[in-house]
């Protein structure tokens, strides 16, 4: 017996699913599904973080709503893998976090940018968030930044290991040896790509049965975004530390080299997939996903948009309170990394691994506390 | 609202794979085209929806074909398969023309993919569409509507004004009013009568209300009951149709391809006296399939049951309910309401008349019954590892044969003999000028697509002369 409705509704459709089989060439989940004859909790997490929700099976599917079999692959694995986020995070005390999602984050954010400039201001003169001096550190030294963000980066990086060790474990991924080198490649370059939201060739689908969907561009920008942006960030640590060169630094140095496309990629890409999502086929969406989305995307939106703007204000008056929304911003992204739907970039990622490791063993892997 | 307009180069009736190549086919000759769809817009496409594949002649392998595919290798098949009920011009005719069809189909925007593990068998002869028959259809519709095709839906054809051999207008019921439709050609492809209980009792008696639709509800052969009401010749066997064993718990129409059940072999079939009818090892199971929906008509209240042990449980693929599962024979009795005393005894009788041998399903294997009628040929074991399973099996309707006459250019032959001016058909309307009896993979949509094309390429070329 499942856990959940989600799941024993994912368990009677993947029984549907297996005994039809049309859609196995669009994408992992079918070839993945059709190496099994039951469901475990286990495996419909699995095939749930698998699924890339590019909309292909829905509108090409001849049981899909309004047919009574009622085949609704995308929302129904979107049920179960937000389920999954939560139910693998870590430590469990956290769990709750997910229950409203958008709120916990918003009130999270808002929080940490409000510490921020109350603690500019108890710190120094209230007045030093008003200057124009275009020194950040004078605002908060750099010893001090540098160690409140390597620690909640830290904590962020040892949280979702822990949730990401429970999935790996769970879900099978020693017995087909998940682990190994060429599926971890195999995953990465599925991963990096998007492979698998190209709705099986033709681009994936949101408002309705033509694939006009952009999603995997700006899933891109925002993505590479992101890391161009934390490479901005490495190398500046690297250039104060290593090399005694402390910001600001000029437009040819990397840190502006990457930091610039970085945050124009996290405001467009963001956007697109806000746009996205505000459009996207009701039926085919989980109504209960929506307040995570929409948080992580606008965090970051901002994370992008507040980068931007202390580069442009930072000669400015403006330039005290920007830096301290731009470091509340990037404070409370990193906090909540492991408690919003940051963590599907791991959980796919693990998916896709294991994907590799079965189509390569051709069989299924063996879930724990499973029957094998 | 969408109001349909007075007149039309080319009217296309129907909505499914050779509605839509027709329709796409007149467009790109220039003509003006509209579609008129008599189901809402997610049935658009009749059985289409529920097809995957199509049988195209090919000369070498390709990315999703795995060898060559000869017109000679096609025609036997079709020869074979129809027992020469068929017309052989025509055939041939077609499966020329298929040869071009996978090229042209792909132009049109439908994707294919190569066959997966369930269907190897049909790797070389057979094309897949990548995400099935829906995904082809939604290729189709994209297509039209790029090219400027019209479109309606919940639009059904109520009359045809037809004089001689010559289609002047179609009535369309559109939000309760009706329309007139002038069209200079009009393309018949709006299916079979499958889904008409009422018309298949006239072949079948009252036996058809327990018959199990397995496509669209909106196939009930109103356009071809008024074509032939009007002068139009007919062809195939008016009391036949396309009939396999599935599940008896699967819907009253459109229950589609999760309900078929791949076991016969694997076990015994009983009745509802709980005896054997048929010999389910006769031959393997991709070429029996078809006859067992007969089978099962014939039987008292059209049902079955295929019984098998838990031996046999995981040898066949998957379907969508699960099988009725009891831990002894008289327990598997009760459950299926059949007399618990009969059961027993054929099911000891059979397993008396085991002869031992070497199980291998993939092959004709020496394991039969023995002194038992009717006998079991092949793949016969003693049904005696509890649990036991069955399934509930009924009659499931595919497909009709009967349709309208057509020549080479798709153009309906009328009953004085003569051409139709501007009338054309294609699809399972007139599926049987080529297919008058049995069912190879993939054929229905070959003739779908290969007479649309033709139909709708001669009805542009009419209309603009």
């Amino acid at each position: 017996m499942h856990g959940t409705d989600h799941l024993k509704e994912a368990e009677r459709l993947m029984t549907v699913c297996n005994s039809c089989r049309y859609c196995e060439g669009l994408c992992a989940v079918f070839p993945a599904m059709e190496l099994r004859r039951n469901f475990s909790d286990a495996d419909l997490n699995y095939l749930s973080n698998l699924c890339h929700s590019c909309g292909a099976c829905y509108v090409d599917c001849q049981f899909s709503p309004p047919h009574e079999y009622n085949v609704n692959v995308p929302k129904t694995l979107a049920q179960v893998r937000t389920d999954s986020y939560r139910a693998y995070a870590w430590p469990k005390m956290f769990q709750p976090l997910f229950d409203r999602n958008g709120l916990a984050i918003t009130i999270i954010t808002a929080l940490s940018v409000a510490s921020f400039i109350l603690g500019f201001a108890l710190w120094h003169d209230p007045a030093v968030l008003t200057t124009d001096s275009g020194q950040f550190y004078r605002l908060m030294p750099h010893n001090i930044m540098a160690a409140l963000f390597g620690a909640v980066a830290l904590y962020a990086i040892l949280a979702l290991v822990m949730g990401f060790r429970i999935f790996w474990k769970e879900i099978g991924a020693g017995s087909v040896s998940a682990g190994s080198g060429t599926t971890l490649w195999q995953a990465g370059k599925d991963a990096a790509g998007l492979r698998y939201l190209d709705g099986g060739g033709v681009g994936c689908y949101n408002e309705d049965e033509k694939p006009t969907d952009r999603r995997r561009l700006y899933h891109h920008m925002t993505f590479y975004g992101f890391i161009l942006c934390f490479a901005a960030t490495t190398t500046g640590t690297f250039l104060h530390y290593f090399l005694d060169w402390p910001a600001p630094y000029g437009w040819t140095e990397l840190p502006k080299l990457f930091g610039i496309p970085g945050g124009i990629g996290l405001v467009i890409g963001p956007l697109g997939l806000l746009r996205a999502k505000f459009t996207r086929e009701r039926d085919m969406t989980d109504p209960a996903k929506f307040g995570m989305d929409t948080a992580f995307l606008a965090m970051m939106l901002l994370t992008g948009l507040t980068g931007l703007l202390l580069m442009v204000l930072r000669d400015t008056p403006a330039m005290g309170v920007t830096l301290a929304i731009h470091l509340g911003v990037v404070f409370a992204l990193f906090l909540t990394m492991p408690y919003g739907k940051f963590v599907h970039g791991l959980y796919r990622f693990g998916a896709l691994a294991l994907y590799a490791a079965e189509q390569k063993a051709d069989r299924a892997a063996a879930p724990s506390g499973s029957p094998s | 609202m969408q109001v349909p307009p007075e007149s039309v180069d080319v009217l296309v009736i129907g909505g499914g794979n050779a509605a839509l190549c027709a329709a796409i086919a007149a467009r790109r000759r220039g003509a003006s085209v509209l579609v008129v769809e008599g189901a809402p817009k997610f049935y658009r496409g009749g059985n289409t929806r529920h097809t995957r594949n199509m049988r195209c002649a090919h000369d070498t392998a390709n990315d999703h074909l795995t060898g060559p595919y000869t017109e000679d290798e096609f025609w036997d098949d079709l020869y074979r398969v129809t027992e020469g009920n068929t017309d052989e011009g025509l055939a041939r005719y077609m499966i020329s023309c298929s040869k071009e069809m996978l090229s042209w189909i792909t132009q049109q925007g439908v994707r294919f993919q190569p066959s997966f593990g369930g269907t190897l068998s049909l790797g070389r002869t057979n094309s897949f569409f990548l995400g099935g028959g829906r995904a082809m259809l939604n290729a189709l519709y994209r297509t039209a509507e790029k090219l400027g095709v019209d479109i309606l839906y919940d639009a059904p054809v109520v009359d045809l004004e037809i004089g001689g051999g010559t289609f002047r207008a179609a009535t369309v019921r559109m939000n309760g009013a009706s329309h007139a439709i002038k069209a200079q050609a009009v393309v018949a492809a709006a299916g079979g009568f499958e889904a008409n209980i009422e018309w298949l009792k006239e072949g079948w008696g009252e036996a058809a209300d327990n018959f199990l639709i397995r496509g669209s509800p909106y196939n009930r052969g109103d356009v071809l009951k008024m074509l032939l009401e009007k002068g139009v010749e007919a062809i195939g066997d008016p009391t036949q149709c396309h009939a396999v064993a599935i599940d008896a718990r699967a819907p009253k129409f459109d229950g589609g391809i999760i309900t078929r059940l791949d076991c016969v072999v694997f076990g015994i079939v009983v009745n509802k006296s709980a005896e054997r009818f048929y010999d389910e090892g006769e031959d393997f199971w991709p070429k029996r399939y078809a006859i067992w929906g007969r089978l099962v008509a014939a039987q008292p209240d059209q049902i079955a049951h295929i019984i098998f042990d838990a031996k046999s449980l995981e040898m066949f693929m998957p379907s969508l309910f699960p099988p009725i599962r009891a831990d002894s024979i008289a327990e598997l009795a009760q459950k299926l309401e059949i007399p618990v005393e009969a059961l027993g005894k054929t099911i000891s009788e059979f397993n008396a008349a085991v002869r031992p041998g070497t199980f291998n399903h993939l092959e004709l294997d020496d394991c039969r019954t023995e002194g038992l009628a009717p006998k079991k040929s092949h793949w016969a074991r003693r049904i005696d590892e509890a649990p036991f399973y069955a399934y509930p099996v009924r009659p499931g309707i595919t497909f009709t044969y009967l349709g309208t006459r057509v020549d080479r250019d798709a153009r309906i032959q009328m009953k004085s003999g003569a051409g139709a001016e501007n009338m054309f058909a294609a699809g399972e309307i007139m599926a049987g000028n080529v297919l008058g009896k049995g069912y190879a993979a993939g054929i229905g949509m070959t003739i779908g697509s290969v007479f649309g094309r033709i139909a709708g390429e001669r009805a542009a070329s009419h209309a603009r002369d």
